[in-house]
């Protein structure tokens, strides 16, 4: 071995450059979330058939450049073709204009619907998580007692009552459908309450409104945001079940499910009737599904690297 | 007195999305029959995984325990042997106590099953025979009403009693080492105290051999006879318990030292914490990991790894300051860990 | 452990009463009545005849009464449109067939699902999980009508339907033993979406199991993988997909309802259908409370199953 010189035995001491080094880069939680939902093959796939969907509901009918209203009983049933692309139904009008402006109502009802429902579980559970104690038990027994029954049965019966039309339907579909959330929320503030996080922001001298918005708000967006990714495919499949039952969305109007309904009914002999509508639905619904499910891991701090 | 356990230099490393990560770079050490070694060293150093490798608990990927390194046990080497003989190797020849009592045991599993499936397995007793030695382990560990707890379930039992049901099940098939990571760690100190009393007495009493990891070496000096130091996945210094103590040699053991508050630390003044962190070990430094934050650090010390300087026959040190060209220092040792202003 | 029984019955004949208040007040809150709305060809004096029948013509309050003792006399209510036809006789003679199929479908989906979760578990990330995972998911999003008429379409194509009936039920001539294909297509329908489900929540709670420390002390004992995965593994993995289970019967229940019409099985679900297209307001809300009391009774089934199973709840309930 060389001999070492008696320079490299001077001491230097500590060094403040590299005492501290992280080599890793360092990424915010959002930064790290979407990087890691661009990772995940299948739900980019999902979000770009999503985006596609969408322009299609928007802009479907007029790249047909065919009516969906216009009736012609001597073309009706036909196949699909080159003229029309998803056939026409029973009444001759062309299925491939009809599928998106149907697409145009059964997404609007679910959006909508998943809006009401965030909006009243938000404010319901972010109540009943905040004040606690009675106030706490008495709201929580509310939503015990409203999730007895079933959900579709509560939909099909305040359908019943209040009768057909977009605002008794949205209405029939929300009536339960917020508990879901209220409860999340509630239990997300309840937790966020008594987080050591926020007992430390409390302890560095933090304002409640400052925990509030930096703290409570940006965890539960995370969750919150899932959960519509959910929600907005079991109100499709709502609008669906209510229109096979024989409520839902009435003629003239069209919607997905009203188009399956039909469709289910001629299966035997025009089965494009019913193939068309429901791979729609299907699509969407998975495609909304594998979202939720990539969105839900990217999302979760835990699973931070 | 024999060797039951040689371990030479292992090597393990993670294999993650950011690339790999030496977490153990050639650890070496010995552990004879009936002795404690305590294994002492900040989070991340390294030791709860050469633990882990000892007993092969760790997932191998993303884990990889890399070729050369040795572990032998009586002379085996325990890294060559197939499923069959780890298992049996397991609970039978080592055990193995965790960190958190309150999660180390099955929540829906009487406590006294869980001791008798050890016995079951190693010693082949039948169901009844091992719940009857398991309540006589429940006795050992100083349970109170051991006939009646046998039947309970982990929730009735408090953190420091749960720990001693984890040594319980450690040593009901007469282990001859026991690994004990971070045993006092999540417990109070009070606890903390009989715990580390009742494995020093079961260690006189049964003649078991001890690893014990810790972050903190004010547990260690009763129970220890040999104490390591370990840095960013090396060993800085070992010796023996005295010797750790009283003439220690290495920057970091004097850090170390002189952050335990002691019954002399005056009241109000600042605890001595050891400034930065240990470096990351994806891109380990090529010189003394300690070098960033050491106060006696010189330009050697980045540029290679010190060798090991034998101070006695059983107490060495890795540290450049042991090197004749190197000027002398005295250790920083105030009594009470108040920090040298 | 009888306390924390009786109160959970408590509770349930509560939440019955305010459901059967509720949908009551809630089915007469509009205006005019159903007999008056329904019939508006006929002349005037008999559409008060009929009102006076049926008990419109009194307060409100006091048909409610006289509501809920009919109620618990059993009967659940005449229908409107139908004279002579009561609800209580629709559910004796409609339940069986969708309570065979339901059951059936309860049990099997969580069998298969259970199943599924637990090998998707095992082999993470081989093809046998990306293919559970990949039947999951499309079980979860496509719906149950939709894949109800893939079944009947790919058994119809294959020329199946004498061994597996496709839209057919038996009746009361058919030797029991013959009875259970008629049964199989729409079970297999009905239940797929839970096995979906079950599959997807076993699989997480398996992993979930398998990261806790107390696993880690399994190994360090030296049992083997099988005797770790039985004896630990999988009764803490089941425990929390108790959980789901009333979801999922709800989710069943308002299944067979959708699977009985394409399948053109004489159940329970078939006759709700009819009631609502021919607007039998008493039919409808008869029915709906007698879907929302088997819910809720096997709610409270659930629960209980639960409180045994889990030694946490047992002890801590009775302390």
């Amino acid at each position: 071995m060389a001999e070492l010189s008696k320079d490299k035995f001077k001491i230097v001491g500590i060094n403040k450059d590299e005492m501290d080094l992280i080599v890793r880069p360092n990424l915010t939680y959002w930064q790290d979330a979407w990087r890691r939902l661009k990772k995940n093959k299948v739900a980019m796939i999902s979000l770009v058939a999503l985006i596609l969907l969408i322009f299609f509901v928007l802009f479907g009918p007029a790249i047909s450049g065919k009516n969906y209203q216009e009736q012609n009983i001597k073309i009706a049933n036909q196949s699909p073709s080159s003229n029309f692309w998803f056939g026409t139904d029973n009444l001759g009008r062309d299925m491939f204009s009809r599928l998106w402006v149907g697409g145009r109502v059964s997404l609007s009802i679910a959006v909508i619907a998943t809006l009401l429902e965030v909006i009243v579980g938000c404010i319901y559970g972010g109540i009943s998580g905040y004040f606690g104690g009675k106030v706490d038990n008495v709201m929580m027994r509310i939503v015990e007692i409203l999730n007895s029954i079933p959900y579709l049965i509560v939909v099909i019966l305040f359908s019943v009552i209040l009768g057909s039309g977009m605002v008794s339907l949205l209405l029939a579909l929300c009536v339960t459908a917020w508990t879901g959330m209220a409860r999340m929320v509630r239990g997300q503030v309840l937790q966020l309450k008594e987080s050591e996080y926020v007992m430390a922001a409390r302890t560095l001298g933090a304002s409640p409104l400052r925990i509030i918005f930096k703290h409570m708000i940006p965890n539960t967006i995370g969750v919150i945001i899932v959960y519509i990714t959910f929600d907005i495919p079991s109100f499709i499949f709502a609008e669906a079940f209510l229109s096979f039952v024989g409520l839902g969305i009435q003629p003239p109007e069209t919607s997905w499910g009203a188009m399956v309904s039909a469709g289910q009914g001629v299966m035997e002999f025009y089965p494009y009737q019913l193939w068309v509508p429901a791979i729609a639905i299907s699509v969407t619904m998975l495609a909304f599904n594998l979202l939720g499910d990539g969105l839900r891991d990217a999302l979760d701090p835990k699973m931070r690297q | 007195m024999s060797k039951i356990l040689e371990v030479k230099d292992l090597r393990v490393s993670f294999h993650t999305y950011a690339g790999e990560v030496q977490a153990v770079r050639g650890v070496s050490f010995d552990v004879e029959e009936s002795e404690t070694l305590a294994i002492v060293g900040e989070s991340g150093c390294g030791k709860s995984i050469t633990a882990k490798s000892i007993m092969r608990l760790l997932p191998e990927p993303p884990a990889e325990i890399k070729k050369d390194s040795k572990i032998l046990f009586n002379g085996k080497n325990i890294l060559d042997f197939n499923k069959k003989e780890l298992r049996s190797y397991r609970g039978g020849d080592v055990s193995m106590i965790f960190q958190d009592p309150m999660t180390s045991l099955n929540p829906t599993m009487k406590i006294g099953k869980q001791i008798a499936e050890v016995l079951m397995i190693h010693r082949g007793l039948k169901k009844k025979e091992a719940l009857e030695e398991a309540v006589r382990m429940l006795k050992l560990v100083n349970i109170p009403n051991a006939e009646e707890r046998v039947n309970q379930y982990p929730f009735e039992f408090s953190g420091g009693m749960r720990q001693r049901v984890m040594i319980a099940i450690a040593l009901a098939c007469n282990p001859k080492l026991l690994i004990a990571d971070e045993p006092t760690t999540a417990l109070d100190v009070t606890i903390q105290a009989q715990i580390m009393e009742l494995m020093a007495e079961l260690q006189e009493k049964l003649g078991t051999a001890i690893i014990l990891i810790t972050h903190d070496l004010g547990v260690v000096a009763k129970v220890a006879h040999k104490i390591q130091v370990m840095y960013a996945g090396k060993v800085v210094e070992r010796g023996t318990t005295d010797e750790i103590f009283y003439e220690s040699k290495h920057p970091y053991t004097w850090a170390l030292l002189n952050s335990v508050p002691t019954l002399d630390t005056e009241h109000k003044s600042r605890l001595y914490s050891i400034p930065g962190t240990p470096p990351d070990l994806l891109k380990p430094p090529v010189g003394c990991p300690f070098a960033a934050r050491c106060q006696y650090a010189m330009p050697i010390c980045k540029e290679a790894m010190p060798e090991e300087t034998s101070l006695s026959q059983t107490h060495k040190a890795n540290c450049w300051l042991l090197h004749p060209n190197a000027p002398k220092v005295e250790p920083p040792l105030k009594k009470g860990g108040v920090q040298n202003d | 452990m009888v306390k924390y029984i009786l109160k959970r019955i408590g509770i349930m004949i509560l939440t019955l009463w305010v459901i059967i208040t509720a949908t009551f007040f809630l089915m007469n809150s509009k205006p005019g009545n159903p007999v008056r709305t329904g019939a508006k060809r006929l002349p005037e004096q008999v559409i008060v005849q009929l009102e006076r029948k049926y008990g419109f013509d009194r307060p409100l309050v006091e048909r409610y009464v006289k509501y809920m003792k009919t109620l618990l006399k059993g009967d659940m209510g005449d229908s409107i449109i139908t004279p002579g036809e009561n609800a209580t006789d629709i559910i004796k003679d409609f339940f069986p067939a969708s309570a065979r199929v339901g059951l059936q479908a309860v049990s099997f989906g969580l069998l298969v699902g259970l199943i599924l979760g637990i090998i998707a578990a095992f082999k993470r990330n081989t093809i046998a999980d990306y293919l559970i995972m990949l039947l999951a998911i499309i079980g979860v999003s496509v719906p149950s009508f939709v894949i109800a008429s893939l079944i009947q379409t790919g058994v119809t194509r294959a020329g199946l339907e004498q061994v597996i009936p496709t839209a057919l039920w038996y009746d009361e001539y058919t030797p029991v033993g013959e009875r259970f294909k008629y049964t199989i297509l729409p079970t297999l329908a009905l239940s797929f979406s839970s096995i979906a489900t079950y599959a997807r929540y076993m699989r997480a709670s398996v992993l979930d199991v398998i990261n806790q420390d107390y696993i880690l002390t399994a190994k360090a004992k030296g049992l083997s993988q099988l005797g770790i995965a039985i004896k630990h593994i999988l009764r803490n993995a089941i425990l929390p997909i108790i959980t789901i289970l009333g979801p999922q019967i709800a989710t069943i229940v308002t299944g067979t309802i959708v699977i009985e019409r394409i399948f053109a099985i004489p159940g329970l679900g078939n006759s709700l259908i009819n009631a609502i297209n021919q607007n039998d307001y008493n039919i409808i809300m008869g029915l709906t409370i007698f879907f929302s009391a088997l819910y809720i009774i096997s709610l409270l089934v659930v629960d209980i199953a639960y409180s045994i199973i889990d030694p946490r709840i047992k002890l801590e309930g009775s302390k």
